[in-house]
């Protein structure tokens, strides 16, 4: 176990080292930041002065010498278009987007997995039917239309949710949440939903099609043939193999819903940190784009890593080992 | 019970009044990336700035200065200018304002890491403060500009921004300024909220509490306000606003910008890339050097039909760099004429009867419909036998591009409260020790128009000034240095029952809006 441990951290550490010099000579490629935040009153010697302050005007590899000096320090620079350090700017936005992204994993679990078992127990009946064309739907709308679709019905024509922003936040285990209100709730819920669309229906159709393969096995019939009632064969036996799949897939997905929820944190105006790295993108802001990647990339270390032991419990005949060890 | 409900329900339209009647809620189109004034120049920024704070010199509506926190100022000679300053303001932790803290706001803008304001007081080089509502600058050379550039200095409390970094800015602690409202919170990329001075020197604002939301999708600013949780918002989409002008429950407020779209063309290689024949050689000469090619290419575009079906009317063909009501637009210029025959012409006269091949470059999510206009001009461009080849690129991979300059054909939009100040970055012969020519990307050199634009920063009259200003403008007009295309509108869209007075720097001011 320890030496797993050690081993998926040093490959985690080579992970970033590479990723931030892919992403480094990327920027650098694109061009010169201050060509973007410079005033545009500004003459030659000002943009050549405030580029020498950024540090930009020297070999691409000193640049990235001198960004692993302070990174190994825990240091990832300042922001250029904020002025503060990079990692504090993203660490202030992730509790919004953590929230979000929560909410829409708990939203697509728990409709996902019972409409799955459903369809799986039922497939040939109307209801059965429906939940498949609805997880079609979900998954080919474009996420962007449906986000403006539901504050068109909910925040415009009805108005029983606000369209945009954020709820007040409260200071929760030391960070600044908005689920404990219900103004906090009013906010989250349409976000929220969008973002657990796609997974919603990806859950649905894993659900189902487990629970197809699982009533065909041994086990249940022999299950069945116990004498247990169906709720017990279904709730325990049947569920717990579903779940193998659907924890390692959501696992991964929880990931990408906190990497990506640009979308969706842009339509609603939802101030997480997705938001912040396109702003940043537009800018050239090196520091945060930089600094965003590494946590995103420390982030689905730790969940891959989670998802291994929640599987080991689960299914006792895995073991927390490297193929080659 | 029965008899309680009407004043229940009276009581409650009572307290839905205290809450939404004198609060403003402003869904801003862009983020806000710091509060320190003295930091980064860009729009929305200065836009929340202009809440807390005031400058010494002011503009108007329509870009003309006007006093500010001075009341009056005068060149002294040649070199000094003095500014009296307005008595008995008060800053918002109650201390007075007075000539210290204008000179320590001035010391602040060269202070500040990566500052952007320093360009605004660098030819400041000497500060005298004659009494506590005096103050004297000084440059080395003689400098008009001293009362303009003063305009974005905003002034800071020295007291409680003595050795204030930008975080103390974000958290309120140094934000104490003498604007219109006082500073209550900044949320990162979600909001900043404002709540009134009572005590404001120029008139008290109609609103108790001020929330600027920060919105940027266009169609979430508009569902925010057709839902009814914002107030009013700001940069409507063209293709929004017939529907916006039909809806009974909206008002618009409209007005010129100060931005100006156009187009440089390279005068100064004698190969610029891109340019080839039609058979794809490189050309031999640069066509754009001919006077009569430049002035083909503004011929075959029709200003007209982009303003009226690209822009839904949300536009003003240009024949100026700067738009009508700002200082040194030349007025008895007009929009070049739509003639592609005339055009036609012209190029056969220059050489080029067959035209020729070049690429267009443009933004595509920066100016008002930018992607757009460039396939309008590149058709157009085609009818007189010019091939343009598009190229659209967003704006943080265009602008290091073109400023390197990859491309021979290029759109450029820019917003400048006078005339000589565009000429003297836009078509100035490249000089950086004076800041001149700096996003000149056609090369054009005109010693004519350098001389009159150095002879005009030197002139402290301002009616004289302006016009050796329209003198300029006239001259690299006429030259076809730039090919201007139109001035942008800037809309704004807010409830019925609010009115706001529209300005032509496209700021959105909480204090001009008013209830009906």
């Amino acid at each position: 176990m320890f030496a797993y441990i050690v081993r998926r951290l040093l490959q985690s550490t080579v992970v970033l080292a590479v990723m931030s010099l892919a992403v480094f000579a990327g920027v650098y490629a694109i061009g010169n930041p201050v060509d973007i935040l410079i005033n545009p009153q500004a003459g030659q010697q000002e943009i050549a002065r405030a580029t020498a302050a950024l540090g930009l005007d020297k070999p691409l590899a000193e640049q990235y010498f001198v960004f692993l000096r302070h990174a190994a320090a825990g240091d990832l620079g300042n922001s250029f278009a904020f002025n503060v350090p990079a990692i504090g700017l993203i660490l202030e936005r992730m509790p919004a987007t953590l929230e979000l992204a929560t909410a829409a994993m708990l939203i697509a679990m728990i409709l996902g997995i019972p409409l799955g078992l459903w369809a799986g127990l039922k497939p040939g009946s109307a209801a059965g039917k429906s939940i498949m064309a609805g997880s079609i739907l979900g998954f080919s709308l474009p996420t962007f239309w449906v986000g403006l679709m539901l504050i068109m019905v909910f925040s415009v024509y009805f108005g029983w949710l606000p369209s945009a922003g954020r709820g007040p936040t409260a200071n929760f285990l030391g960070m600044q949440l908005s689920f404990l209100s219900l103004e906090g709730w009013r906010h989250l819920i349409l976000p929220a939903a969008n973002l657990a669309l796609f997974n919603l229906s990806l859950i649905v159709r894993l659900a189902r099609a487990g629970t197809r393969e699982a009533m065909r096995q041994d086990y249940v019939r022999f299950a069945r043939a116990k004498g247990l009632t169906e709720i017990h064969v279904v709730g325990v036996h049947v569920l717990k193999n579903v779940l193998i799949p659907i924890v390692t897939v959501m696992g991964l997905e929880f990931g990408s819903v906190i990497a990506f929820a640009v979308v969706t944190e842009s339509i609603f105006a939802w101030p997480g940190m997705g938001k912040l790295l396109l702003d940043s993108i537009n800018l050239l802001d090196r520091p945060v784009i930089v600094a965003y990647l590494c946590i995103v990339v420390t982030l689905f270390v730790l969940i891959n890593f989670a998802v291994d032991v929640i599987c080991s419990w689960l299914d006792p005949r895995m073991r927390l080992v490297d193929s080659q060890a | 019970m029965r008899r309680l409900l009407p004043v229940l329900l009276a009581a409650c339209s009572l307290w839905t009044l205290a809450a939404n009647g004198t609060e403003l809620r402003i869904g801003m189109a862009a983020d806000v990336t710091s509060m320190d004034p003295h930091f980064l120049n860009i729009a929305p920024n200065t836009n929340i700035s202009w809440h807390v704070f005031d400058a010494l010199t002011h503009v108007d509506e329509d870009a003309r200065l006007i006093p500010g926190l001075a009341l009056s100022w005068r060149a002294v000679n040649a070199t000094t200018w003095e500014f009296k300053l307005r008595r008995g303001v008060k800053f918002h932790d109650g201390s007075e304002f007075t000539a210290e803290d204008a000179v320590f706001s001035i010391e602040r803008t060269q202070k500040v890491p990566n500052g952007q304001f320093q360009i605004y007081t660098q030819r400041i080089v000497g500060k005298q403060i004659v009494d506590k509502y005096t103050l004297r600058l000084r440059t080395a050379t003689p400098d008009a500009m001293v009362p303009y550039d003063l305009d974005s200095v905003f002034i800071v409390s020295k007291k409680a921004a003595a050795n204030a970094g930008s975080a103390d800015f974000d958290s309120g602690k140094a934000m104490i300024g003498t604007g219109p409202f006082r500073f209550v919170r900044f949320a990162r990329g979600d909001r900043v909220e404002l709540a009134r001075n009572d005590d404001y020197w120029d008139g008290k604002p109609a609103w108790d509490k001020v929330v600027f939301r920060i919105v940027p999708t266009d169609p979430a600013r508009l569902a925010g306000l057709l839902s009814g949780e914002l107030d009013a918002i700001e940069q409507i989409p063209t293709a929004d606003l017939p529907r916006i002008r039909r809806d009974p429950r909206l008002a618009t407020a409209q007005k010129v910008s100060w931005r100006t779209i156009f187009f440089h063309l390279d005068q100064y290689r004698d190969r610029p890339p891109s340019l080839t024949d039609n058979s794809g050689r490189p050309l031999e000469r640069n066509p754009f050097r001919d006077i009569r090619v430049r002035q083909a290419i503004s011929k075959s575009i029709n200003r007209q039909a982009i303003v009226d079906r690209l822009m839904d009317g949300a536009a003003l063909p240009a024949s100026n760099l700067v738009s009508p009501p700002v200082f040194g637009h030349a007025p008895d210029l007009k929009p070049e004429p739509y003639d592609p025959e005339g055009a036609r012409k012209l190029l056969a006269e220059a050489g080029f009867p067959n035209g020729f091949a070049m690429t267009l470059a443009a933004p595509n999510n920066r100016y008002v419909n930018d992607d757009q206009i460039a396939q309008a001009v590149a058709q157009m461009l085609a009818h007189i036998g010019i091939r343009a080849r598009v190229e659209l690129l967003p704006m943080n991979a265009y602008l290091p591009k073109a400023r390197k300059r990859e491309f021979a054909f290029a759109m450029l939009g820019w917003g400048s409260f006078s005339g000589d100040l565009a000429l003297r970055s836009l078509v100035a012969t490249a000089n950086p020790a004076q800041g001149f020519g700096a996003w000149n990307w056609s090369g054009y050199a005109n010693a004519r128009v350098d001389e009159l634009l150095e002879h005009g920063f030197a002139t402290v009259d301002a009616k004289q000034r302006e016009a050796i200003a329209r003198d300029a403008m006239r001259m690299a007009m006429r030259d076809y240095a730039v090919i201007p295309l139109h001035h942008q509108f800037a809309t704004w869209a807010m409830k019925k029952s609010l009115s706001y007075k529209p300005r032509t720097d496209e700021f959105t001011f909480a204090h001009h809006f008013r209830p009906q």
